[in-house]
């Protein structure tokens, strides 16, 4: 495991709100959640306010709002947190689930191999397709000389 | 004057009816699926995320098809909406510098380390309407990816001091207009808030304002780029920074010629537009105008209608706009009624008087 607990588990915490919903659904199937799992927060649809920067590096400004849904659980003696982009409670209340199950040690590394494995190997893979499609249309533009 | 009327609530009730109906359309066909907007007119899904200043493809595609793909009205639909939802907080900025890039092109160098990338974009089509379009070929994907980090193509003339620089400075809270009103002067990126939730239409036509020579900015798009960025928020409860997703933007740095002023040498300096979704020509379009609204700090001459930050701010958002021209179809009958009684009284000391000077004229003869 990493050494720095915050890190990896920040790293596992972006992998699941990244993750397709539909894809996390799946993996989770096989993860039965703790029986004592209890909702400390269900699944809340919000909002955070998107900053960017002034030509990119400079001073934030407010660009718009983006929807939020975050969920808390209790399962396994361990709290586990989520804050998913969008407006679909189950993906948070599925990356909540498996962000508790991923901090107790029996289970972490099985849940590494079967659920987050998959899901890094299937984002990198769509980001790696939708990169070389678009590289597919990088040009090389030739200045014409004017004819003497 | 507005003035509440009564009545009428059986009227009303049938055209809300009318208007289910009419937005169904003919029952025999399929009713769109809110998936097929999303894929198939992701661009107007951007713009009603743009404007509607909230960042969700499936209620902004609700809102277009409850709209019946009136822009205006879905926008107006979505920032209803968000009044419904707690805000959790803000993002951390935005970092467009490590966006996955899907679209990169910039109109001041041939050669950009890392490529001009097209992307998907109407700038080649013919503009023929195809009547038979059929299904797209696949694309075919390059051998290697794109660089993880394209770099900014301005950061090309920062070497040489030959453009300003965009400081971030002690990053210092921004105004947040959805929190308090609008006042004057507005900082830039108070403006840049505005121009962001600003109608495109306006800022199109304000953006080519400046073209035409009302705002003298000589712009060249130093690089306008589309992908993913993923956002990143620092919630209390973790006390550490993750990802919640990424979103799609369009950024454009128009380069603008300067002559020098207010203490600053010659140079170039910068106009910036950010759009959710591909926004490319809003993001234009905010950028030139955010460049023209910088006049004072620059010290130029302030006197074109894009360079006046109360013309340009308090007349951006089509959501107010369109509530203040479309009120008009609301009852003022008793304003009308004070302006008829007026016009009658005016009307009737007009004709008296014109008799009196034809009456006087009369005696005037007669003596």
């Amino acid at each position: 495991m990493d050494t720095s607990p915050h890190l990896a588990r920040a790293g596992w915490m972006s992998l699941l709100a990244q993750a397709d919903p539909a894809e996390l659904a799946a993996a989770m199937d096989g993860f039965a959640p703790p029986a004592d799992a209890a909702w400390l927060r269900p699944a809340q649809t919000g909002l955070y306010m998107l900053r960017g920067r002034i030509g990119g590096s400079g001073a934030p400004f407010n660009l718009g709002e983006v929807t939020v849904t975050r969920c808390s659980v209790q399962a396994g003696g361990h709290i586990g947190h989520a804050w998913v982009r969008g407006s679909d409670p189950r993906h948070a209340e599925l990356a909540a689930l498996a962000d508790a199950m991923l901090q107790d040690a029996q289970r972490h590394d099985a849940l590494q191999a079967q659920l987050l494995a998959p899901l890094a190997a299937a984002l990198d893979a769509k980001r790696d397709s939708a990169s070389r499609k678009a590289a597919a249309s990088k040009v090389e533009f030739f200045t014409v000389v004017r004819g003497e | 004057m507005y003035v509440a009327v009564k009545g009428g609530e059986q009227a009303i009730a049938r055209s809300l009816a009318l208007l289910a109906e009419a937005r169904r359309g003919d029952p025999a066909l399929a009713e769109i699926e809110l998936a097929q907007i999303r894929e198939q007119l992701r661009l107007g899904v951007a713009r009603v995320m743009q404007e509607g200043s909230l960042y969700d493809e499936e209620l902004a595609a609700l809102a277009i098809r409850q709209a019946a793909g009136d822009m205006l009205e879905a926008i107006f639909l979505l920032r209803a909406y968000r009044t419904t939802l707690p805000r959790f907080g803000y993002t951390e900025p935005l970092d467009t510098d490590a966006m996955r890039v899907r679209r990169r092109v910039s109109g001041t160098f041939k050669d950009i380390p890392g490529g001009q990338v097209l992307g998907p974009t109407y700038d080649y089509t013919q503009r023929l309407l195809d009547v038979e379009a059929g299904a797209a070929e696949p694309v075919t994907p390059a051998e290697a990816a794109l660089p993880a980090r394209m770099p900014r193509v301005l950061d090309l003339l920062d070497a040489e001091a030959l453009i300003e620089r965009a400081e971030a400075g002690g990053d210092a809270e921004p105004f947040d207009l959805t929190r308090e009103p609008l006042s004057f002067p507005a900082d830039r990126a108070t403006r840049l808030q505005n121009l962001a939730r600003g109608d495109e239409g306006f800022l199109l036509g304000m953006a080519y304002s400046t073209q035409r020579g009302y705002a003298e900015s000589h712009p060249f798009a130093g690089e306008i780029r589309m992908g993913e960025v993923d956002v990143w928020v620092c919630p209390e409860e973790l006390g550490f920074a993750i990802e919640i997703g990424s979103i799609v933007l369009t950024e454009c740095q128009m380069i603008n010629q300067f002559h020098g002023g207010n203490g600053v040498p010659p140079q170039f300096t910068r106009g910036y537009g950010l759009s959710m979704g591909e926004g490319e020509r809003k993001a234009m379009s905010m950028a030139l105008v955010d460049r023209a609204l910088r006049c004072d700090e620059l010290a130029e001459p302030n006197e074109a209608p894009a360079q006046n930050q109360e013309f340009v701010l308090s007349h951006s958002d089509s959501v107010e706009a369109s509530g203040f021209v479309q009120h008009l179809k609301l009852p003022h009958y008793v304003d009308f009624q004070a302006e008829l009684s007026l016009l009658r009284t005016l009307n009737a000391r007009h004709a008296a008087q014109a008799r009196g000077e034809i009456a006087a004229a009369d005696a005037g003869e007669a003596s």
